[in-house]
């Protein structure tokens, strides 16, 4: 037995006011250019991933800040605005499910059309997340550390919205769970030996898989922003609550708990007890390693099975073995195109973000979307060629008849908006400059997330409004119910996406710790 | 360490209230067991030298908590490799195995059918469900597994009531060596975390 005394307490100190932003990097560094730094050339240097020579305590504060600081004006006009879109889309799927699918314009011909059209869309952007945590995280690029959190929110909204379509598009709903593997009340089970059901288990089991990653992900930074909401309470410089108004200052409730008294709750329970103990890093990283590992084919996997919905089908058009890697270069695609969209307002909206996301990531990413873009383009003329090649009447005459010929194809415009959006627009990034500059590259990826809309639409709708035989064939028309359901998808996700920009640690700080050069464990900074 | 305490201190976190506790070999002045002595440091070099001190010291129930996980720290801790990978290969394993019993099940025994005039004895559209489930028992043993080996979830721990602690999360390093170590001396630990340079070296009483 050995009697100690626990040293006299000690006050938390040296951490400042933590809601306070670290002061703004001078912009930019070479005076007289937008370069902030980032875009060397030298192959012999390696660009700093976080800007502005910040220490862990100033990258902590950063990410913090966002979550921690009061709810600013923009983001309650914003959030009113996205929630009020999505609840008119929550409307319209609740008018469909009372009246039926003749709400919309689908018809005998067209009986897939903006329903698969947006499944499609929504699920191909919902891969760029895991692509950014599991391949790049395999093939070690650690700029990735600057948007993966990020992109795997928008992963995991882009599920979300996703999954809404195939649900609502049966027509009886409430016969949607025979999708599931259950046996229906004659005993038949679901026919295992459809793409249809392979999709199911694909798009549930990549929803589930991407939630455990960001989730996992997020323990260590949940447990940062549990412990300094603890923090300000222990210090007492905790904010009282207040009620955040579109004008004015808040108002202020007496009676509820202190923000802080919530957060150390809530992130306490999520962040499960970490401790940062290496012993638990050493799991933690092993079982990080593994789901990228697993995540990688699953990625790959989860738009080629999509893809086959199609090309196991006998349609001309759908029909073709290139289906499943052109799916899935046009996912990656269109997922980098949505990130970019996201992030690049971010940039100027919130302070010091541009010192996480530097110039240098937005050109990987430019560089991404021109590879995939170029890909895509290669798909489409390959496809084209095959149509040809093949010397099947019938699949030429979907290319050339119902899509490209202006003189033929009612939806020829369709066509063309998909080749100027896709296939041209990321042709820019040849150029350096154009790759090295924000405002450029947003609007590619605003032209590139409307041409991937658009390829979806052109492959489902003009390969099936002209059946084998000419007295079949009818247009499609969207009817208003379709245009608001889409239209309400988007603001589910925006609505989703706003959420997790407030609540939630908007970058991987681990992660970001980890790249910074004052984590090295030699002496040379 | 045997099988049997590998078991019981597992175990321990979970259901504490089972376990008999043996009475703690150092007590504070008011009567509480100790938990260990922490030790405070503010750069990554600094404790994963400490960190090499204390493994070559010889503890072996001890630890580094940092706000990231430090590169090669598992061998400066000499911490030897995690069963997870036996683990996550058994689970693809029975992912694998659940799909095709469920698959071959249901319509090769419970309810034949031929649909669309695939042979009954065809595989080949059974294996993208059979990959699927073995990613999803994969991932899940991956991170339920992970957590359990971390004996996580817990609702508390000695360390947290320890001010200084909540700055892990941010940019503070710690070392605490328990005292259940064999070797817990607390002058000698003392002694050895003040030559690695550690600062504010604090003796943690466990709550409990």
């Amino acid at each position: 037995m050995s009697d100690m005394q626990p040293d006299e307490k000690i006050t938390m100190q040296g951490s400042g006011d933590v809601t306070v932003q670290p002061l703004p990097r001078s912009m930019p560094k070479v005076p007289g250019t937008s370069d902030d730094g980032t875009l060397i050339e030298d192959p012999s240097l390696r660009a700093p991933l976080v800007l502005g020579e910040r220490s862990f305590n100033d990258v902590t504060n950063i990410v913090c800040g966002y979550a921690e600081a009061p709810i600013p004006k923009i983001w309650l006009t914003l959030f009113t605005i996205t929630s009020s879109i999505a609840a008119v889309g929550t409307g319209m799927i609740l008018y469909l499910i009372i009246t039926g699918v003749g709400v919309w314009g689908l018809n005998n011909q067209v009986d897939w059309a903006w329903d698969i059209t947006n499944f499609v869309f929504w699920i191909g952007i919902g891969h760029a997340g895991t692509l950014i945590s599991a391949i790049l995280c395999l093939l070690k690029q650690n700029w990735r550390t600057a948007v993966n959190r990020s992109a795997e929110a928008m992963t995991i909204f882009a599920v979300v919205c996703a999954g809404i379509f195939p649900g609502i598009h049966v027509g009886r709903v409430w016969f949607a769970w025979f999708l599931a593997p259950v046996p229906n009340s004659n005993a038949i089970w679901p026919n295992f030996r459809s793409p249809l059901l392979w999709d199911v288990f694909a798009v549930s089991t990549y929803a589930t898989v991407s939630l455990l990653f960001w989730y996992m992900g997020m323990i260590p930074d949940l447990a940062t922003l549990r412990d300094r909401a603890a923090a300000r309470l222990h210090r007492g410089v905790s904010r009282e609550f207040k009620v955040p108004m579109p004008i004015g200052s808040g108002l202020p409730l007496a009676f509820m708990p202190r923000p802080d008294a919530i957060r150390m709750f809530i992130y306490g329970v999520a962040s499960l007890g970490w401790r940062f103990s290496s012993r638990h890093w050493h799991r933690y990283e092993k079982a990080y390693l593994m789901l990228a590992g697993i995540s990688t084919p699953l990625v790959l996997s989860v738009h080629s099975i999509v893809s086959f919905d199609f090309a196991t089908s006998v349609i001309p058009g759908w029909h073709t073995t290139i289906f499943p890697p052109y799916f899935v270069a046009g996912a990656v695609f269109g997922g980098f195109a949505m990130v970019l969209l996201l992030l690049i307002p971010l940039r100027v909206v919130l302070p010091n973000f541009s010192d996480l996301l530097t110039l240098r990531h937005l050109e990987n990413m430019a560089k991404i979307l021109l590879l995939t873009g170029t890909m895509v383009g290669f798909a489409y003329s390959m496809e084209f060629f095959i149509a040809w090649y093949g010397a099947n009447q019938y699949e030429f005459a979907v290319f050339a008849n119902n899509r490209v010929n202006p003189a033929e194809a009612p939806y020829w415009w369709a066509y063309w908006t998909m080749i100027t959006c896709n296939v041209l627009f990321p042709q820019l990034f040849w150029k350096r400059s154009f790759r090295q500059n924000p405002l450029v590259i947003w609007i590619v990826a605003l032209a590139v997330t409307i041409g991937m809309w658009f390829e979806r639409f052109v492959i489902i709708v003009t390969s099936i409004h002209r059946a084998f035989l000419p007295g079949e064939w009818q247009m499609f028309f969207p009817t208003w119910v379709d245009i608001l359901t889409f239209v309400g998808s988007c603001g589910i996700f925006m609505t989703l996406f706003l959420l997790f920009l407030k609540f939630l640690p908007v970058f991987a700080l681990a992660e970001v710790k980890v790249v910074m050069p004052q984590s090295h464990t030699d002496d040379h900074h | 360490m045997s099988m049997f305490t590998t078991i019981t201190n597992a175990a321990a976190d979970y259901f504490p209230m089972l376990l008999h506790k043996s009475s703690p070999r150092f007590v504070t002045a008011s009567g509480k067991p100790v938990y260990g002595i922490v030790a405070e440091f503010d750069e990554t070099p600094k404790v994963f030298k400490a960190a090499q001190h204390v493994r070559d010291a010889g503890y072996t129930r001890w630890d580094v908590h940092s706000p990231f996980p430090i590169h090669d720290m598992e061998e400066a801790m000499g911490i030897k490799g995690t069963k997870l990978p036996l683990m996550a290969g058994a689970a693809a394993i029975a992912g694998v195995a659940t799909a095709a019993a469920l698959q071959w099940g249901t319509s090769f025994v419970l309810y034949p059918t031929v649909v669309q005039g695939k042979p009954f004895e065809a595989w080949q559209p059974f294996v993208p469900i059979m990959f699927e489930l073995g990613v999803l028992f994969t991932a899940f043993m991956c991170i339920f597994g992970m957590l359990a080996l971390n004996g996580l979830p817990r609702w508390h721990h000695p360390l947290f009531s320890h001010d200084r602690f909540m700055r892990v999360g941010n940019d503070r390093f710690f070392i605490v060596i328990e005292a259940t170590d064999p070797d817990f001396d607390p002058a000698k630990v003392k002694k050895l975390l003040e030559d690695a340079g550690g600062k504010h070296i604090t003796l943690l009483e466990d709550a409990d």
